[in-house]
Protein backbone atom coordinates (compact mmCIF):
# COMPACT_ATOMS: atom_id res chain seq x y z
CA UNK A 1 0.00 0.00 0.00
CA UNK A 2 1.36 3.39 -1.01
CA UNK A 3 2.06 5.76 1.90
CA UNK A 4 0.97 9.39 1.96
CA UNK A 5 4.64 10.39 1.77
CA UNK A 6 5.19 8.32 -1.40
CA UNK A 7 1.94 9.74 -2.80
CA UNK A 8 3.25 13.28 -2.30
CA UNK A 9 6.71 12.40 -3.64
CA UNK A 10 5.35 11.08 -6.94
CA UNK A 11 2.41 13.45 -7.33
CA UNK A 12 3.92 15.55 -10.11
CA UNK A 13 4.86 12.45 -12.09
CA UNK A 14 1.27 11.23 -11.66
CA UNK A 15 -0.19 14.53 -12.86
CA UNK A 16 2.24 14.62 -15.80
CA UNK A 17 1.18 11.04 -16.67
CA UNK A 18 4.80 9.91 -16.30
CA UNK A 19 4.03 6.94 -14.04
CA UNK A 20 4.03 3.36 -15.32
CA UNK A 21 0.57 1.73 -15.38
CA UNK A 22 1.09 -0.39 -12.25
CA UNK A 23 2.26 2.56 -10.16
CA UNK A 24 -0.55 4.69 -11.55
CA UNK A 25 -3.09 2.07 -10.46
CA UNK A 26 -1.57 2.08 -6.97
CA UNK A 27 -1.82 5.84 -6.91
CA UNK A 28 -5.47 5.78 -7.90
CA UNK A 29 -6.22 3.18 -5.24
CA UNK A 30 -4.64 5.49 -2.67
CA UNK A 31 -6.76 8.41 -3.90
CA UNK A 32 -9.92 6.35 -3.39
CA UNK A 33 -8.88 5.43 0.15
CA UNK A 34 -7.29 8.61 1.53
CA UNK A 35 -9.34 11.86 1.68
CA UNK A 36 -6.42 13.98 3.00
CA UNK A 37 -4.36 13.00 -0.06
CA UNK A 38 -7.26 14.02 -2.30
CA UNK A 39 -7.13 17.43 -0.58
CA UNK A 40 -3.37 17.45 -1.03
CA UNK A 41 -3.67 16.71 -4.75
CA UNK A 42 -6.32 19.40 -5.27
CA UNK A 43 -4.46 22.07 -3.31
CA UNK A 44 -1.21 21.18 -5.12
CA UNK A 45 -3.00 21.72 -8.44
CA UNK A 46 -4.50 24.94 -7.08
CA UNK A 47 -1.00 26.13 -6.11
CA UNK A 48 0.23 25.67 -9.69
CA UNK A 49 -2.86 27.41 -11.05
CA UNK A 50 -2.51 30.33 -8.62
CA UNK A 51 1.07 30.91 -9.70
CA UNK A 52 0.13 30.85 -13.37
CA UNK A 53 -2.93 33.06 -13.03
CA UNK A 54 -1.73 35.56 -10.49
CA UNK A 55 1.89 36.11 -11.39
CA UNK A 56 1.88 35.78 -15.17
CA UNK A 57 1.16 38.89 -17.18
CA UNK A 58 -2.23 37.78 -18.49
CA UNK A 59 -4.05 38.26 -15.23
CA UNK A 60 -1.84 40.78 -13.47
CA UNK A 61 -2.50 44.50 -13.69
CA UNK A 62 -0.84 45.95 -16.79
CA UNK A 63 2.72 46.93 -15.90
CA UNK A 64 3.23 50.62 -15.58
CA UNK A 65 5.73 52.27 -17.87
CA UNK A 66 9.36 51.87 -16.91
CA UNK A 67 10.83 54.94 -15.18
CA UNK A 68 11.95 57.59 -17.67
CA UNK A 69 15.47 57.45 -16.19
CA UNK A 70 15.72 53.76 -17.14
CA UNK A 71 14.45 54.42 -20.66
CA UNK A 72 16.98 57.21 -21.11
CA UNK A 73 19.79 55.01 -19.73
CA UNK A 74 18.93 52.26 -22.22
CA UNK A 75 18.81 54.71 -25.13
CA UNK A 76 22.11 56.25 -24.00
CA UNK A 77 23.70 52.79 -23.85
CA UNK A 78 22.63 52.23 -27.44
CA UNK A 79 24.06 55.57 -28.58
CA UNK A 80 27.36 54.64 -26.93
CA UNK A 81 27.27 51.41 -28.90
CA UNK A 82 27.30 49.33 -25.73
CA UNK B 1 1.10 45.69 -34.23
CA UNK B 2 0.11 43.17 -36.94
CA UNK B 3 2.59 40.94 -38.76
CA UNK B 4 3.18 43.39 -41.64
CA UNK B 5 3.71 46.32 -39.26
CA UNK B 6 6.09 44.24 -37.15
CA UNK B 7 8.08 43.32 -40.26
CA UNK B 8 8.41 47.00 -41.23
CA UNK B 9 9.32 47.88 -37.65
CA UNK B 10 12.02 45.21 -37.60
CA UNK B 11 13.42 46.56 -40.88
CA UNK B 12 13.61 50.04 -39.31
CA UNK B 13 15.48 48.61 -36.30
CA UNK B 14 17.92 46.83 -38.55
CA UNK B 15 18.47 50.05 -40.47
CA UNK B 16 19.44 51.74 -37.18
CA UNK B 17 16.43 54.07 -37.07
CA UNK B 18 16.63 55.99 -33.76
CA UNK B 19 12.87 56.52 -33.55
CA UNK B 20 12.25 52.79 -33.98
CA UNK B 21 14.67 52.01 -31.15
CA UNK B 22 12.99 54.52 -28.88
CA UNK B 23 9.59 53.02 -29.71
CA UNK B 24 10.95 49.54 -28.96
CA UNK B 25 12.26 50.61 -25.56
CA UNK B 26 9.16 52.62 -24.61
CA UNK B 27 6.74 49.87 -25.64
CA UNK B 28 8.50 46.91 -24.05
CA UNK B 29 10.48 48.19 -21.06
CA UNK B 30 7.50 48.24 -18.65
CA UNK B 31 6.60 44.63 -19.29
CA UNK B 32 10.26 43.57 -19.23
CA UNK B 33 10.69 45.32 -15.90
CA UNK B 34 7.69 43.39 -14.54
CA UNK B 35 9.35 40.11 -15.63
CA UNK B 36 12.72 41.09 -14.12
CA UNK B 37 11.04 42.01 -10.82
CA UNK B 38 9.68 38.46 -10.51
CA UNK B 39 13.25 37.14 -10.42
CA UNK B 40 15.03 39.99 -8.65
CA UNK B 41 13.60 41.55 -5.50
CA UNK B 42 15.75 44.70 -5.65
CA UNK B 43 14.46 47.43 -7.96
CA UNK B 44 17.99 48.46 -8.99
CA UNK B 45 18.87 44.88 -9.96
CA UNK B 46 15.63 44.53 -11.94
CA UNK B 47 16.33 47.80 -13.80
CA UNK B 48 19.92 46.70 -14.50
CA UNK B 49 18.66 43.39 -15.90
CA UNK B 50 16.29 45.23 -18.25
CA UNK B 51 19.06 47.53 -19.43
CA UNK B 52 21.41 44.59 -19.98
CA UNK B 53 18.66 42.74 -21.82
CA UNK B 54 18.10 45.67 -24.20
CA UNK B 55 21.82 46.01 -24.84
CA UNK B 56 21.92 42.27 -25.72
CA UNK B 57 18.87 42.69 -27.93
CA UNK B 58 20.38 45.69 -29.76
CA UNK B 59 23.48 43.63 -30.50
CA UNK B 60 21.47 40.64 -31.68
CA UNK B 61 18.79 42.42 -33.70
CA UNK B 62 20.54 41.45 -36.93
CA UNK B 63 20.18 37.79 -36.03
CA UNK B 64 16.54 37.99 -35.00
CA UNK B 65 14.76 35.88 -37.56
CA UNK B 66 11.33 37.38 -37.24
CA UNK B 67 9.67 33.97 -36.87
CA UNK B 68 8.76 34.81 -33.29
CA UNK B 69 7.15 38.01 -32.07
CA UNK B 70 9.56 40.71 -30.92
CA UNK B 71 7.86 40.65 -27.51
CA UNK B 72 8.47 36.89 -27.14
CA UNK B 73 12.11 37.32 -28.17
CA UNK B 74 12.63 40.17 -25.70
CA UNK B 75 10.90 38.15 -22.99
CA UNK B 76 13.44 35.33 -23.35
CA UNK B 77 16.32 37.81 -23.33
CA UNK B 78 15.18 39.56 -20.14
CA UNK B 79 14.58 36.22 -18.38
CA UNK B 80 18.13 35.25 -19.27
CA UNK B 81 19.53 38.60 -18.10
CA UNK B 82 17.61 38.33 -14.81
CA UNK B 83 18.92 34.78 -14.26
CA UNK B 84 22.49 35.92 -14.88
CA UNK B 85 22.08 38.73 -12.36
CA UNK B 86 20.42 36.43 -9.84
CA UNK B 87 23.38 34.08 -10.08
CA UNK B 88 25.85 36.89 -9.62
CA UNK B 89 24.00 37.85 -6.41
CA UNK B 90 23.58 34.31 -5.10
CA UNK B 91 24.32 33.88 -1.43
CA UNK B 92 26.17 30.80 -0.33
CA UNK B 93 25.23 28.50 1.21
CA UNK B 94 21.62 28.63 0.08
CA UNK B 95 18.80 28.09 2.61
CA UNK B 96 17.48 24.54 2.61
CA UNK B 97 14.00 23.88 1.24
CA UNK B 98 13.45 21.05 3.73
CA UNK B 99 11.90 23.26 6.36
CA UNK B 100 9.21 24.32 3.87
CA UNK B 101 8.28 20.77 2.80
CA UNK B 102 5.44 18.72 4.32
CA UNK B 103 6.25 16.61 7.39
CA UNK B 104 5.46 12.89 7.70
CA UNK B 105 5.30 10.48 10.60
CA UNK B 106 7.43 7.35 10.64
CA UNK B 107 4.53 5.31 9.22
CA UNK B 108 4.41 7.58 6.12
CA UNK B 109 1.19 9.42 7.07
CA UNK B 110 1.16 13.21 6.91
CA UNK B 111 1.90 14.89 10.24
CA UNK B 112 -0.63 17.58 9.31
CA UNK B 113 -3.24 16.01 6.98
CA UNK B 114 -4.25 18.27 4.11
CA UNK B 115 -7.66 19.95 4.11
CA UNK B 116 -9.50 21.72 1.30
CA UNK B 117 -8.94 25.42 0.61
CA UNK B 118 -11.63 28.02 1.03
CA UNK B 119 -13.36 28.95 -2.21
CA UNK B 120 -14.16 32.32 -0.67
CA UNK B 121 -10.48 33.08 -0.07
CA UNK B 122 -9.53 31.81 -3.53
CA UNK B 123 -11.53 34.53 -5.28
CA UNK B 124 -9.88 37.44 -3.45
CA UNK B 125 -7.48 38.04 -6.31
CA UNK B 126 -5.49 41.01 -5.05
CA UNK B 127 -4.80 39.51 -1.62
CA UNK B 128 -4.01 36.16 -3.26
CA UNK B 129 -1.56 37.72 -5.69
CA UNK B 130 0.39 39.29 -2.82
CA UNK B 131 0.26 36.02 -0.87
CA UNK B 132 1.56 33.96 -3.80
CA UNK B 133 4.30 36.49 -4.58
CA UNK B 134 5.42 36.49 -0.94
CA UNK B 135 5.34 32.69 -0.92
CA UNK B 136 7.49 32.46 -4.04
CA UNK B 137 9.93 34.96 -2.54
CA UNK B 138 10.40 32.62 0.46
CA UNK B 139 11.64 29.75 -1.72
CA UNK B 140 15.40 29.14 -1.89
CA UNK B 141 16.75 30.66 -5.11
CA UNK B 142 17.55 27.45 -6.99
CA UNK B 143 13.95 26.31 -6.43
CA UNK B 144 12.39 29.72 -7.04
CA UNK B 145 14.10 30.11 -10.42
CA UNK B 146 12.80 26.72 -11.60
CA UNK B 147 9.26 27.50 -10.44
CA UNK B 148 9.37 30.91 -12.12
CA UNK B 149 10.67 29.53 -15.40
CA UNK B 150 8.31 26.53 -15.55
CA UNK B 151 5.09 27.70 -13.91
CA UNK B 152 5.13 31.47 -14.40
CA UNK B 153 7.17 32.08 -17.58
CA UNK B 154 5.84 28.74 -18.93
CA UNK B 155 9.10 27.47 -20.41
CA UNK B 156 9.21 23.71 -20.99
CA UNK B 157 11.42 21.34 -18.99
CA UNK B 158 14.14 21.10 -21.64
CA UNK B 159 14.40 24.85 -22.16
CA UNK B 160 14.48 25.44 -18.40
CA UNK B 161 17.23 22.82 -18.04
CA UNK B 162 19.23 24.47 -20.82
CA UNK B 163 18.91 27.96 -19.35
CA UNK B 164 19.95 26.79 -15.89
CA UNK B 165 22.63 24.36 -17.03
CA UNK B 166 21.06 21.43 -15.13
CA UNK B 167 19.48 18.13 -16.17
CA UNK B 168 15.79 17.73 -17.01
CA UNK B 169 15.45 15.41 -14.02
CA UNK B 170 16.88 18.09 -11.73
CA UNK B 171 14.33 20.56 -13.15
CA UNK B 172 11.49 18.13 -12.41
CA UNK B 173 12.70 17.41 -8.88
CA UNK B 174 13.20 21.07 -8.00
CA UNK B 175 9.87 22.08 -9.57
CA UNK B 176 7.95 19.49 -7.56
CA UNK B 177 9.64 20.49 -4.30
CA UNK B 178 9.12 24.18 -5.05
CA UNK B 179 5.41 23.58 -5.68
CA UNK B 180 5.13 21.51 -2.50
CA UNK B 181 6.89 24.22 -0.49
CA UNK B 182 4.71 26.96 -1.98
CA UNK B 183 1.61 24.88 -1.15
CA UNK B 184 2.77 24.57 2.46
CA UNK B 185 3.41 28.31 2.68
CA UNK B 186 -0.06 29.16 1.27
CA UNK B 187 -1.93 26.50 3.23
CA UNK B 188 -2.39 28.30 6.59
CA UNK B 189 -3.90 31.34 4.83
CA UNK B 190 -6.18 29.41 2.48
CA UNK B 191 -7.23 26.38 4.53
CA UNK B 192 -10.97 25.98 5.06
CA UNK B 193 -11.79 26.74 8.68
CA UNK B 194 -14.71 25.74 10.85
Amino acid sequence: MLTCRAFADFLMAYLDEDLPAAQRAEFEAHIRACPPCVHYLRTYEETVKLGRCLCADDDAPPPSDAPEALIQAILAARRKGA
Amino acid sequence: MDAAEEKAFLAALRAGDDAAYEKLVREHSGRMLAVARRFLPGEDDAADAVQEAFVSAFRAIGNFEGGARISTWLHRIVVNAALMKLRSRRRKPEDSIEELLPLYRDDGHAAHPAASWSAEKLVQRDQLRALVQEGIARLPETYREVLLLRDIEELDTQETARMLGISSNAVKTRLHRARQALREVLDPSLRETG
